[in-house]
């Protein structure tokens, strides 16, 4: 029986916390007394025969009618399923994606459907390449679809393959994939690894372009999400309710598959096993693990370290399968969610510390740029709430990570621009919207290379950066421990060296004696704060 | 009229001395057979009938001793050290489906199609683990056990059961399946031998009959250009490349006929056939609508189903690309 997560009061008797620091760690003491951690739950129990769970779901979907009733020869079937930004780290394969695939496809099959498209749902994220696919859909369903063409990426630049579906009551234009929109059926395969993935985000934002997707990846709405982690308090998913519901109306007639994952991240045998466990229970052969890998990843270069990390593929087991009406399904796979990763805590802290790791949903076999940084952070990590953020308002985040000044020069060619350029000038998100965005969005070149080559969106570092607009209002003061001090400052944050330091820097702000939280993530935890 | 012949060159004499001089030295086979009794077995009388000696080869030979801990050690070196480093050279094997075996537990059958005596070589360096150390291999007992050599041999590097192929009995049935409830995984040859000219042959129940009788799942594997390399009929090897495609392991459900498994197995490796020729949705797509082209290949004249194989069944060597001629 795996333990639920837990709420730990540091004492004198607690040992050294595991901090996350890119690519690598750190050892740190909080002040007893006046700390506590939260600690994830232990991963589930995994499904024991996903393959009889994927079946079942199919043939006895909710709010609808089974698959196969709903296949019919001549029809035009699409499949999306969700990017490379999903699952993080990547699962070992056969990836679930793959698994569902091919039972959609095997009826498919045996209903004699012929004309069949899969898309990757990558809305304005980089195109994946061919190795990614492959990880994602399996061997056999690449080499069956993509050297005709039926297997590809979704481009929301392209005005030959883009629908306008109509507008919602609030004025948001919804535009998709036109394939997606005109096919009889559109079968959507999700991953719903936090609980902000999936529900009608999945095809109103995966399959859109950007003139849809603005409406609601803006300040004012990622403001207003308190937090995307929790659908029912997020204007990022009432504003793409809205848009199913338009989509829905212009007759796309959508199947939705989603599943969840558990929390075993770096398994429980292997030299990253020990990041899954609590430090008072690593035995004499972890902390000599441990010891070892800290040894030898602070003697490698960083593009090696990154090499390491971006291979690791993490073990994690099925934990539920749904099928059918959006909704419905989406209702089912947030409890399976919230089982795994909603850990109740009482009250707000003064500061909130948190140690990044190495990856995030958008530097998957690349950089974590500054950028990048502070959308983990400020954005992911700080949303990780039900209820009430973790911090008090006006608080103080602490997050650890190198935070190097580097980029990644195919996968992010306008984040550079955007470091250099928007940044220096202001990291008020609702000025760099109003002076910055469309030109961003708009230019020739970044539109080129997302079409073509392996890059983000031109306007994709903008939206990284509203992604933490709700923290940056909330919080009083933003500190990162061991950052690289020129990025740091251009990001708008101050450096520090050491925890110590940075938790003396926060008496600034929230004055002496404070309270401290630390989010112990990765494994994923999100706070159910009361 | 000259004399047509030339004298004999000093290099011709010389060989021709040698040869004379090898003739005279004592030859190790006539030595064997001038070895008479004591030292060679008896010869038996005319008119007298000899005592029935019990058989200890063939059906009747005793494999127990290949799965002691130091057989198991010696086969582990032979698999590792020796047969996949060969197969490796003489079948450059692609192997595919590893991941349909994801979630599968314990010990399960393996029934591929048969085309060569590389096949059970190829299948047993290819399982993945925890199977490939824990399997033994059903071979035919009137091939393999006929001598005691091929015996050891077949019992040491692939942990092999002789299976009756002439007629019906229980013993080898029995043996296999006492291995199974052991925890040992089956490799076995569901057509009963190698194909005689490139086709399939209709699948025998063995393979259904112990998953029922164990129920344990059958997993359908797909072996494709082993014919290439050795044929029925030939011994020589002419190196190629093969692949080894698995299947989804099909499990007998409580009421099912052996024979029902049985076709679906043959079912199944004809649709990996499929898929492995062409793409995996068409040939999905085949299988539900029961047109998978079949292992059997045509029913049609000889020579129409050897035109019908392509180079399937070419066991040359591939002819050396010519030094580029310059324009």
């Amino acid at each position: 029986m795996p333990r639920p997560g837990l709420v730990l009061d540091v004492d004198r008797s607690t040992p050294p916390i595991l901090f996350h620091h890119g690519e690598s760690f750190r050892l740190e003491k909080l002040p007893p007394g006046r700390s506590r951690i939260v600690y994830p739950a232990e991963p589930l129990a995994p499904l024991k025969d996903v393959a009889g769970a994927i079946d079942d779901a199919l043939d006895h979907p909710l709010d609808s009618d089974p698959l196969s009733a709903r296949l019919f020869p001549g029809m035009k079937l699409v499949i999306a399923f969700d990017d490379v930004s999903l699952p993080l780290p990547k699962m070992r394969r056969p990836d679930i994606r793959q698994r569902v695939i091919e039972a959609v496809l095997d009826r498919a099959a045996a209903a004699g459907v012929d004309d069949v498209r899969i898309i990757a749902a990558l809305a304005l994220h980089r195109r994946m390449t061919e190795a990614e696919l492959r990880h994602a859909v399996g061997d056999r369903v690449y080499d069956a679809f993509a050297p005709e063409g039926r297997l590809y990426n979704h481009d929301a630049e392209d005005p030959d393959d883009l629908a306008f579906l109509g507008t919602t009551p609030h004025g948001e234009e919804v535009e998709i994939n036109k394939r997606a929109a005109e096919s009889d059926l559109l079968v959507y395969v999700n991953i719903n690894i936090v609980s902000m993935d999936g529900g009608h985000k999945s095809t109103a934002t995966g399959l859109a372009s950007y003139r849809s997707i603005r409406h609601h990846h803006n300040p004012a709405t990622m403001e207003h999400s308190r937090s995307f982690m929790d659908r029912h308090s997020s204007e990022l998913h009432h504003a793409n309710w809205r848009m199913g519901e338009v989509i829905r109306k212009a007759g796309v007639q959508v199947f939705q598959i989603e599943t969840t994952l558990n929390t075993d991240t770096f398994g429980d045998t292997g030299p990253l096993s020990v990041l899954q466990k609590r430090e008072w229970e690593w035995t004499t052969r972890d902390r000599v693990t441990f010891m070892g890998m800290k040894a030898g990843l602070d003697r490698m270069s960083a593009s090696a370290r990154r090499r390491i990390f971006q291979g690791w593929e993490a073990p994690y087991g099925v934990t539920s399968v749904t099928a059918g009406a959006v909704e419905p399904v989406h209702e089912r796979t947030l409890e399976h969610c919230f089982a795994q990763h909603l850990v109740p805590v009482e009250g707000q802290t003064d500061v909130l510390t948190m140690g990044l790791p190495y990856i995030c949903p958008y530097n998957v076999h690349s950089i974590m740029n500054p950028i990048l940084v502070m959308c983990l952070g400020l954005g992911y990590f700080f949303n990780l709430y039900r209820g009430k953020p973790l911090v008090r308002e006006g608080g103080v985040l602490i997050l650890s990570h190198p935070t190097p000044w580097e980029f990644h020069p195919v996968h992010h060619p306008s984040y550079i621009d955007f470091f250099e350029e928007v940044l220096a000038d202001t990291t008020d998100p609702k000025v760099m919207a109003d002076t910055y965005e469309e030109r961003y969005a708009n230019d020739e070149w970044y539109r080129h290379l997302y079409r073509t080559s392996y890059a983000y969106h031109g306007v994709h570092p903008f939206y990284m950066w509203y992604w933490g607009a709700h923290a940056l209002r909330h919080l009083g003061s933003v500190i990162i421990v061991g950052g690289d001090v020129k990025a740091v400052r251009r990001l708008g944050f101050r450096p520090a060296s050491t925890l110590q330091d940075a938790l003396e820097m926060a008496t600034d702000t929230v004055g002496p004696q404070p309270t401290v939280t630390h989010l112990h993530n990765p494994p994923i935890v999100m706070a159910d704060v009361t | 009229m000259a004399d047509r012949r030339t004298p004999a060159t000093r290099v011709e004499r010389a060989l021709r001395s040698a040869r004379d001089a090898g003739r005279r030295l004592p030859s190790p086979a006539r030595a064997v057979r001038a070895v008479e009794f004591p030292l060679r077995a008896p010869s038996v009388p005319a008119g007298v009938e000899p005592p029935e000696r019990k058989a200890r080869l063939g059906a009747a030979y005793d494999t127990a001793w290949a799965r002691s801990p130091a057989a198991r050690l010696g086969r582990l070196a032979l698999l590792e050290g020796v047969m996949r480093p060969v197969i490796r050279a003489v079948a450059d094997p692609e192997r595919r489906g590893y991941d349909r075996l994801v979630g599968l537990d314990g010990p399960a059958i393996f029934a591929a199609n048969h085309l060569s005596h590389l096949d059970a070589g190829l299948l047993l360096t290819s399982l993945p683990e925890p199977w490939r150390h824990r399997a033994f291999a059903g071979a035919a007992a009137d091939y393999f056990f006929d001598t005691r050599v091929k015996a050891t041999m077949a019992a040491l590097a692939l942990n092999a059961i002789p299976i009756e192929r002439t007629k019906v009995t229980r013993r080898s049935a029995l043996l296999a399946a006492d291995l199974i409830d052991d925890g040992w995984s089956m490799v076995i040859f569901p057509e009963g031998g190698r194909s005689p000219d490139g086709w399939g042959q209709p699948f025998r129940a063995g393979a259904a009959f112990l998953a029922v009788r164990c129920g344990v799942p059958v997993v359908p594997v797909h072996l494709e250009g082993t014919g290439r390399i050795l044929p029925k009929g030939t011994s020589r090897l002419v190196p190629g490349t093969t692949r080894v495609t698995f299947g989804t392991p099909l499990r007998p459900s409580p009421d099912e006929d052996m024979r029902d498994l049985a076709a679906r197995i043959e079912a199944a490796v004809t649709g990996l056939a499929d898929e492995v020729a062409g793409d995996w949705y068409a040939a999905r797509r085949r299988a539900h609508a029961g047109e998978s082209p079949p292992l059997s290949g045509p029913d049609a004249s000889a020579w129409r189903r050897a035109w019908a194989l392509g180079d399937r069944r070419s066991h040359r060597r591939p002819a050396r690309t010519p030094w580029p001629l310059r324009d």
